[in-house]
């Protein structure tokens, strides 16, 4: 029982995990352009499909993660920006997203028409080892370290460097930003760049778990935005424990509850949030409206 | 004559700013109280604490011997407090009679006899003798955002009579209207006052303006009062003409 | 706003447009424009969250699933289809009232994220809870209420439904509650001021609107006398906001024109089969960069290229 319950927190950290690169992302992106992207989840299918097509070209994985990077850079960073946010966030944030609903739209029925409609295998990392009677599996451990570092090292980025610190003032504050002599435009973009950067490295992870299929963005999505109101929208801090609570629950709830409900554990744990925790666990209470 | 409002040594901090820094007034009954004081004095924050839309850092609201601190704005509206904002705000769409309708719907009736009755909540007759008042009669049926700016300010205003209110507080209601249009609206602000028994708060800095309206006058400087008297021996006050110079 | 009587006229004549081609017309055709009118009532309903109260709403779809269940499961048990259309609407607005009043305390993309929830519980209920909604079988041979059996009969109730409908939202709209529908859309500070409750009004707005959603749906399921949980899942509620937002949200014609053009479009792009939905995507973002304000803003500035009414002075 004991080594059941280890395992089941282990892989729970490990989704969670990548939940908050997910999250983080997308807290990233309404905080810094009010975009609040109802695509995210697509946003990470895509990705994948990008370094299957190269894998299956004869690339390694490594390489067609670097492929998948600068196409994300570029289509789900640069271009989303320009071409979709720009234009449209100037008529109103809720304009915005639902143009973003349009553009999962159109994301999930270009993957469901080039690649089709099963779910393709993804190399993940086999094996694992005995420490007592506990399995731990190298996959788990390997996204958990990797998410964690890569976290981390955002974390460290936004607080410590010039740049990202340059990055949070203009989402806090554009005109003071601005008055401060921060391009605030350059810096908006470079989160968009982020953003990409977070949701390709996040497609490497989950697809060995989640196999690639065109729609399992929903469910993706799904998750992300709960993890980031769970945590409290706070940058990158929450994401991280609204993600990792998220993926421990759920792994739990769907071990020892009804797998059918597997789905729902997310969206209850939202409701109870917004019911008694609007702010999120590491949230400031916001002034009220009225 | 009895206390209409009451400020009981208000503070509203932001970080280390003081803009509002203990400021205590009463307003009495019937009385037109003109606040003025240097840009970045206090003023719109002391509004703004008075009316719910922030809460005040320490300190009291009374409202008729009432303790309303903190009470949001739709709540104060209900007891009769209306407000018109620095920023011009008159909704556009809507016809400057439908501006006034909804001004006043809110105040009459239930909530269900309005979504049965009739669709201007029988204020038409009323929102028509406001525009005669306020001389505003022959936009009536134009879209308040095509006025001219003159035009839509004195909507503002008239908007804030509609509920028949017992406090009104004015934000500046002279910026931006002309010469010509200033002295029939300072005539029409007194006959508000007269005839309807509404006492008011308010903010400007034409000078001239709020010196020929008002019954009494309150200086605010770094978040205090250093003034508050007739308007006459607040102007010639020295207090006053050295925070006006030193700034 | 501007003319409220014209709106009415040109939407009521769309209905009776519709109902008289149904003489002339084929079984399929006949299914398309009672289809219409059934996506019109939801999306009238979306209309008000979004377009009035500014809201969204992605539990439109699950509101839609609540009337058609309501209806296929109460109609076999003798309960006459009048008492579940009503039934299901009672429920859908119950439901958005209790979703809505935490999600309204806080400002932002909260009611998004709670609806979200909303929709996809629903659609695991819809599919998990065998016993009551046959799962993934889906409900078959929903018979339709009498005299409305033949298709046209049929059409001519989802017809008379949707005229009820605009009548009842045009009069809602009018009314004291929709200037200040129009005032918290506009300009929520100044509307609090003025003593409207906007927190109240968003959620009358949201509860009406879910209330729609399942009038609409007691008409879905005898339409096509089968349902299944995956049609009443998120890409319903994506596909009516849009159909709202093609429209032109916040005005009065909007889901009649953003419904017709869903309902037409995969017809029309028959021949690009699987890439429908991707063209239509395209076009709804091309749309929101070019006219925010959908169709009927796009119509409008075609048919009238005089300003509406003469600048006044500028202050001086």
């Amino acid at each position: 029982m004991m080594s059941l319950l280890v395992q089941v927190l282990i892989s729970g950290l490990a989704i969670g995990a990548i939940y908050a690169l997910i999250a983080a992302g997308f807290s990233l992106l309404s905080q810094g352009s009010q975009t609040v992207n109802f695509a995210q989840g697509d946003f990470v299918v895509l990705p994948a499909f990008v370094i299957l097509a190269a894998n299956s070209y004869g690339l390694p994985i490594w390489a067609g993660f670097v492929i998948a990077l600068v196409v994300a850079a570029l289509v789900l960073g640069v271009l989303f920006k320009r071409l979709m946010v720009d234009p449209i966030l100037p008529h109103g944030a809720m304009q915005l997203s639902i143009a973003t609903m349009a553009l999962s739209i159109v994301l999930q029925n270009s993957m469901l028409n080039v690649g089709g409609a099963q779910a393709f295998p993804f190399p993940g990392i086999n094996g694992g080892i005995h420490w007592g009677n506990v399995f731990i599996d190298w996959q788990s451990v390997t996204i958990l370290l990797t998410a964690v570092a890569a976290v981390t090292a955002l974390n460290l980025f936004m607080g410590r460097t010039r740049l990202g610190r340059a990055i949070q003032a203009s989402a806090q504050g554009p005109q003071v930003a601005r008055l401060l002599g921060i391009n605030v435009t350059r810096m908006v973009l470079i989160t968009f760049v982020l953003n990409a950067a977070l949701v390709t490295l996040a497609a490497l992870l989950i697809s060995p778990i989640y196999l690639v299929k065109f729609d399992n963005g929903i469910g993706i999505g799904l998750a992300a935005f709960s993890a980031a109101i769970i945590g409290g929208f706070n940058q990158v801090r929450g994401a991280v424990v609204g993600g990792l609570l998220l993926g421990v629950v759920q792994n739990f709830a769907a071990t020892f509850g009804p797998t059918q409900y597997r789905d729902a554990v997310p969206m209850l744990l939202l409701i109870i949030f917004i019911l008694f925790r609007p702010q999120g666990l590491l949230g400031r209470a916001e002034e009220r409206r009225v | 004559m009895s206390v209409v409002l009451e400020a009981r040594d208000l503070h509203r901090h932001f970080g280390g700013v003081k803009a509002v820094n203990g400021v205590s007034f009463q307003v009495e009954e019937g009385e037109i109280l003109g606040v003025i004081g240097p840009n970045g004095s206090g003023k719109s924050t002391l509004f703004n604490c008075l009316l719910g839309q922030i809460p005040p850092s320490m300190g009291q609201v009374f409202l008729d011997g009432k303790d309303v601190t903190g009470m949001k704005p739709i709540a104060l509206s209900r007891r009769g407090v209306s407000r018109t904002f620095q920023l011009l705000q008159v909704f556009p769409q809507l016809s400057a009679r439908e501006n006034l309708i909804l001004a006043g719907q809110e105040h009459i009736g239930s909530r269900m006899k309005r979504l049965f009755g009739k669709p201007d909540a029988g204020l038409t007759g009323a929102a028509d003798r406001m525009l005669e008042q306020f001389k505003l009669s022959h936009v009536a049926a134009l879209p308040a955002g095509g006025l001219s700016y003159g035009q839509q300010k004195l909507l503002d205003a008239a908007m804030a009579f509609m509920a028949g209110p017992r406090l009104v507080l004015l934000d500046e209601p002279a910026g931006g209207v002309n010469l010509s249009l200033l002295g029939s609206f300072r005539e029409r602000l007194r006959a508000m006052n007269a005839e309807g028994g509404s006492t008011f708060v308010v903010i400007e800095h034409n000078m001239d303006f709020v010196m020929s309206l008002c019954t009494r006058v309150m200086c605010i400087a770094e978040g205090k009062v250093i003034a508050n008297g007739k308007p006459e021996d607040v102007r010639n006050d020295p207090t006053v003409i050295e925070a006006y110079l030193g700034h | 706003m501007n003319h409220p009587y014209r709106v009415l006229a040109i939407a009521l004549l769309l209905v009776l447009v519709g109902g008289v081609a149904g003489f002339g017309l084929k079984p399929y055709p006949i299914y398309l424009i009672s289809q219409w009118a059934v996506y019109t009532i939801s999306a009238i309903g979306l209309n008000l969250t979004l377009g009035y109260a500014g809201q969204i709403s992605l539990a439109q779809a699950s509101f839609v699933g609540i009337g058609a269940y309501a209806t296929a499961l109460l109609m076999p048990h003798g309960v006459p289809f009048g008492v579940t259309l009503v039934i299901g609407a009672a429920i859908s607005f119950i439901l958005g009232v209790l979703l809505g009043f935490p999600a309204l305390r806080v400002q932002g993309h909260y009611l998004a994220f709670v609806t979200l929830a909303l929709a996809t519980i629903a659609f695991l209920v819809f599919r998990n809870e065998s016993w009551l909604t046959n799962g993934t079988s889906g409900i078959d041979k929903i018979v339709r209420p009498f005299p409305f059996t033949s298709d046209l009969a049929y059409l001519w109730l989802c017809l008379g439904s949707l005229a009820i409908v605009t009548l009842g939202t045009w009069w809602l709209l009018r009314s004291p509650w929709g200037r200040a529908f129009l005032a918290l859309r506009e300009n929520p500070v100044r509307a609090s001021s003025l003593g409207v409750d906007v927190r109240m009004y968003t959620l009358l707005a949201f509860a009406i609107g879910a209330a729609l959603g399942g009038v609409s749906g007691a008409l879905f399921a005898p339409l096509g006398q089968y349902i299944e949980p995956a049609e009443f899942a998120l890409p319903l509620s994506f596909s009516l906001l849009l159909m709202v937002v093609v429209g032109g949200s916040g005005s009065f014609l909007g889901p009649f024109l953003g419904a017709m053009v869903a309902v037409a479009l995969p017809e029309v792009l028959r021949s690009f089969q699987d890439y429908y939905l991707v063209i239509y995507g395209v076009m709804v973002i091309l749309l929101l960069v070019f006219s925010p304000d959908g169709l009927v803003g796009l119509i409008e500035r075609a048919v009238r290229r005089r300003p509406v009414a003469a600048p006044a002075e500028p202050a001086k």
